[in-house]
């Protein structure tokens, strides 16, 4: 269990405007992800509670040890604080083989035990055969194991990782995915891993704390949070929402129902609890839940007709870009649409979501 | 022709720089590294001996290790004969004629190392004194190699301080510097000249030897 109040302020300079991070964490068993766009304060985060930066005001708790606060003036060096950390470019000290590197870690341990467990390492995470080499002769999924054994063997009471995957190819990224998943299940303390790649996010994350401008704007489960953003800012985050700005024209709680106006077009939706008729608010609906269907002779009530702008092949099928809205189909769906003369988008009630 | 003051100076200069790498080489940690109060004064008064005129720093020399200082008269009773005006008075000389250079350029070699490595070595529990000896020092090998060995060209090449305090005592305490001072002022000119040009030969080799550690260094990072 971990637990951090931080607050810490930096002063405008010449090149920089002000920024104060201000967030509150509780982190239990599992891995946690901070995500966020660049420069939010994830990274500070984690220097903060490994002891590299001090924050101005607050409280780091490390299960029952006091790793700092502020108002008693505790604050343990970083060699005392057992917080493993795994760096962006894995910081294995190029002076050393691997097992130097790992053996280095257990300096803890007496004598007999440390050679024990630094061979575990190695065969844990499958490097034993390049025990020997120095980091520069290691490929970049054996450096990253290398430097989570290296970060375990020292026993620390939270792991955290600062982008691991930043720089590696989608098959080295599984194969990461893949150790940490590992690491999850066998090591009883909190894992805080800091990434702005959502699917990274999304693949790993048991919790899921979201970072703008030095403040943790949402918390919540993964992958439920993709479900359920709070706010604009954190759809846009999120970065797979079409957000539509609506005014609401009809409620009816007894049917779930609802009508709203978008771009002058009305759209049929579920019944929105604590919103009024004339709000304006915004609507997120993700492209891969709403529909493209033939145009009929007449649209229904929840059919819109809309310009298409372009079409554009992603990794998952096929993205339609229409006037201020966006859908997603596989290939094989598009495939069947394509002789429409005109497009009509159509929105599942339930998929629509106010913010 | 007398090389006796060829090889006191080599004694000497390796000596001294021995003594200025183990001590210089924690104070340019420390000054890289360390967080506390007064470490600009330490810094200004670590580079002073490089401004300070060598009579001044001489003076100074004779007061703190002279017969009559604390110092010297436990060096005395330690050793049965004085420090000043001995081979190692010039030891002394040449370690603080060489210090300041070696802890300003081994700071330097120091601080060029990626932190990212120090902290990976702190967050996995070393003490200072490992990560300064298995990581920062391992890691600024040959730029430190490279300050060490100017440290020695410099050690080698002393002349006031040395005269104040070791003297001028031919066949005991006459190093180089002060063996070409004395063969000018006799008209010596044939030892003057040899010993000019194997010094200058001898530094141009050192120099040499540093560069060639520093454009090394260059390359490997």
């Amino acid at each position: 269990m971990m637990e951090a109040r931080i607050r810490k302020k930096f002063r405008s300079g010449a090149d920089s405007s002000g920024f104060t991070l201000d967030v509150h964490l509780r982190v239990g068993n599992g891995i946690t992800v901070l995500f966020g766009p660049s420069g939010a304060g994830k990274t500070l985060t984690l220097d903060a509670i490994a002891g590299f930066s001090d924050p101005d005001e607050g409280r780091i708790l490390l299960d029952d040890r006091i790793l700092f606060d502020a108002a008693a003036k505790v604050n343990l060096p970083p060699r005392e604080r057992a917080c493993g950390y795994v760096f962006q470019n894995y910081a294995l000290f190029p002076n050393m083989t691997l097992r130097e590197n790992i053996y280095f870690a257990a300096a803890h341990l007496p004598r007999v035990e440390r050679h024990k467990r630094v061979n575990e390492a190695l065969e844990r995470f499958a490097l034993k055969d390049v025990a020997g080499r120095k980091p520069n002769q290691l490929s970049g999924g054996q450096k990253q194991r290398g430097s989570i054994a290296r970060a375990l063997v020292a026993e620390p009471g939270v792991l955290l990782l600062d982008e691991p995957s930043r720089g590696l190819d989608a098959l080295l990224r599984r194969d990461l995915y893949d150790v940490l998943r590992e690491v999850r299940s066998d090591y009883q303390a909190p894992i805080i891993l800091v990434t702005h790649d959502l699917s990274e996010c999304l693949e790993l994350a048991d919790h899921v704390l979201i970072y703008r401008d030095g403040q943790i704007v949402q918390s919540g489960e993964a992958p439920a949070i993709v479900e359920s953003p709070t706010s604009v800012e954190v759809a846009r985050m999120l970065g797979i929402f079409n957000l539509l700005p609506v005014e609401i024209l009809a409620l009816d709680p007894g049917r779930n129902w609802s009508k709203v106006r978008w771009n002058g077009m009305d759209i049929e939706g579920p019944y929105f609890p604590g919103h009024f008729l004339g709000d304006k608010v915004t609507l997120s609906v993700r492209p891969a839940d709403l529909k493209v269907v033939n145009r009929q002779e007449k649209l229904a009530g929840n059919q819109v007709a809309v310009p298409l702008r372009r079409v554009v092949n992603t990794a998952e099928g096929v993205r339609l870009d229409f006037e201020g809205i966006s859908v997603e189909l596989s290939q094989s769906e598009y495939t069947t649409k394509t002789d429409n003369d005109s497009w009509v988008i159509e929105f599942p009630a339930q998929a629509l979501r106010v913010l | 022709m007398d090389w006796f003051p060829l090889w006191l100076s080599l004694r000497v200069a390796t000596l001294a720089t021995l003594i200025s790498a183990m001590v210089g080489l924690p104070l340019a940690w420390w000054l890289a590294h360390g967080k506390f109060r007064g470490k600009g004064l330490l810094d200004a008064l670590v580079t002073l001996p490089l401004v300070l005129p060598p009579t001044v720093l001489g003076y100074y020399l004779l007061i703190v290790i002279g017969r009559n200082s604390a110092f010297g008269s436990l060096y005395e009773s330690a050793t049965g004969g004085p420090l000043v005006f001995t081979w190692q008075g010039a030891v002394v000389a040449a370690v603080l004629h060489s210090l300041p250079l070696l802890v300003k350029s081994a700071r330097a070699a120091l601080e060029a190392v990626d932190h990212t490595y120090e902290k990976a070595a702190r967050s996995l529990g070393a003490p200072e004194w490992k990560v300064f000896w298995q990581v920062s020092l391992p890691l600024a090998r040959l730029p430190v190699m490279a300050a060490i060995t100017l440290a020695f060209a410099r050690a080698l090449g002393d002349f006031g301080v040395t005269l104040m305090v070791a003297g001028n005592i031919p066949g005991r305490t006459q190093t180089v510097a002060v063996a070409i001072y004395d063969a000018v002022e006799a008209g010596d000119g044939e030892t003057a000249r040899t010993l000019v040009l194997a010094v200058s030969a001898l530094a141009l080799v050192i120099v040499w030897v540093a560069e060639r550690l520093n454009s090394r260094a260059a390359a490997a990072s």
